[in-house]
């Protein structure tokens, strides 16, 4: 036991430095995926209804914005950020993220709205429903259905990608544990800090990845059928 | 004309001033260098995860409950970590755990990619596979056809038209996690961009050649996505 308790590993491990480095980081990975998958989400739904309205200026503004970031690294546009913006490193992480992930998240919005047949639309205004009775009624129900889903996996990828954020210094998770595993040269000791930072990830994503799984199966029960 | 266009301040200094433009121009070549890579690691990559995605795609729908195991930890394993520890894995750890094995950064970049989108592409076949009904594969069984032999005639391609917008699609987003091997000096483009970026501090026109650069290998991609997408959903 006493040989046990003396090995690098278990040396490093009862540590309370290393909790507290790994600690900090996942709060600021926390900080910076939590602020922008508030902000993708609502930029990314007012880009995706704006191209989905099919008004002349307003749809092609969006779909351009959207083609054009969609097509782009995220990591390039955290260093645009921090570089070009020079915003501070929590805050390009941030921005950079945002700027794009509302992309991704405009197309999924779009996606599930265009899932709706026109039909349903003509068939509601024809029926004297207005266009927010439409689609508050009729065309949002099956729509977020197709969302969501996609919407709450999007939010796992942010997370991933917010590992991102250490190639401009910003000392999130994967960067904390860099630097933690340079301090603590063993390399047992290294591939243990490894272990460690993935296990962390896996376990926020793997429980998200969860609820998007259950509310697929939830939301598409019983519905999408006629007469259901 | 030249005495006007000196008149702008906006174009003598700051991020995007016209030296910076000549800089970059004059040594295009290193950005050159770094498409090539991120286009070698991206295709090898993409052969890579084609490859895993099919194996784990037909493992997690086979009878065989380890197999359909092992393809679930997989899955979950590289669907929920971060490419980017995944890379520095192989490049801290390898080395550390065979002391003398030298694995070229490149080579960590395709395995990179490969295994981490031969997890989404595993997702895609196996819900391609699942979309042909049971009744095909029992069909083919019954008819003598091997498992193997099923999924080789019958199965996939059939499930071919569903599967292929959204392999298209993980194509797209490797081309774009290609750029983490950035962070380990990999030499790719994304790289090759920084590093000159970094070292003269022409941030503004770098970034916009090189963002150029990966919209254009992307953006084909992401519009044949839309086309089968459609092809797909008239069908």
């Amino acid at each position: 036991m006493e040989a046990f308790m003396n090995t690098p590993v278990m040396q490093m491990l009862s540590d309370p430095v290393l909790y507290l480095g790994l600690g900090y980081g996942l709060i600021l990975t926390l900080e910076i995926s939590a602020l922008s998958i508030v902000l993708s989400f609502v930029f990314g739904t007012v880009l995706g209804s704006m191209r989905y309205s099919g008004l002349p200026v307003i749809s092609q503004v969006a779909t351009t914005y959207i083609e054009f970031i969609r097509n782009l690294p995220a990591l390039l546009l955290i260093l645009v950020s921090y570089f070009v913006l020079g915003l501070p490193a929590m805050w390009a992480a941030t921005i950079g993220l945002t700027i794009y992930t509302s992309a991704i998240i405009a197309e999924i919005i779009r996606g599930g709205l265009n899932s709706v047949p026109q039909g349903q639309w003509e068939a509601a205004r024809s029926q004297g429903f207005s266009f927010l009775q439409s689609m508050r009624h009729i065309i949002l129900p099956p729509a977020v259905v197709k969302m969501i889903p996609a919407i709450v996996s999007q939010f796992v990828t942010v997370i991933k990608d917010s590992s991102f954020a250490m190639a401009i210094g910003a000392y999130e998770l994967m960067f904390k544990g860099t630097i933690l595993a340079a301090k603590y040269w063993k390399p047992a000791q290294i591939i243990t800090i490894y272990v460690i930072i993935s296990l962390v990830y896996f376990t926020i994503n793997f429980i998200i990845s969860t609820i998007a799984r259950r509310l697929q199966t939830k939301l598409s029960a019983g519905r999408g059928t006629i007469g259901s | 004309m030249s005495e006007l266009i000196q008149n702008i301040r906006f174009l003598q200094e700051g991020p995007f001033a016209i030296p910076r433009w000549e800089a970059l121009f004059s040594n295009i070549d290193v950005i050159w260098q770094g498409l090539l890579v991120t286009l070698l690691v991206a295709s090898l990559g993409l052969v890579l995860a084609l490859a895993l995605g099919t194996v784990i795609g037909v493992m997690s729908t086979s009878h065989w409950r380890i197999a359909r195991a092992v393809a679930r930890v997989y899955v979950e394993f590289f669907q929920n970590t971060p490419l980017l520890i995944q890379v520095f894995m192989l490049y801290n750890a390898i080395p550390l755990m065979y002391p003398g094995l030298f694995i070229p950064v490149v080579v960590i970049g395709i395995f990179g990619v490969g295994m981490y989108h031969g997890a989404y592409i595993g997702e895609v076949v196996r819900a391609g596979i699942q979309s042909i009904g049971r009744g095909q594969l029992e069909a083919a069984l019954s008819q003598g056809f091997s498992y193997v032999g099923t999924m080789r005639y019958i199965i996939i391609p059939q499930a071919m038209r569903i599967v292929l917008p959204p392999l298209t699609n993980q194509a797209v987003n490797l081309i774009k996690n290609t750029s983490v091997i950035a962070i380990i000096a990999g030499g790719d483009l994304m790289y090759a961009g920084d590093s000159f970026a970094g070292r003269y501090g022409h941030y503004g026109p770098t970034y916009v050649v090189v963002g150029l650069l990966y919209f254009l290998l992307c953006f084909p991609l992401a519009r044949l996505t839309r086309r089968l997408e459609d092809q797909t959903r008239a069908a």
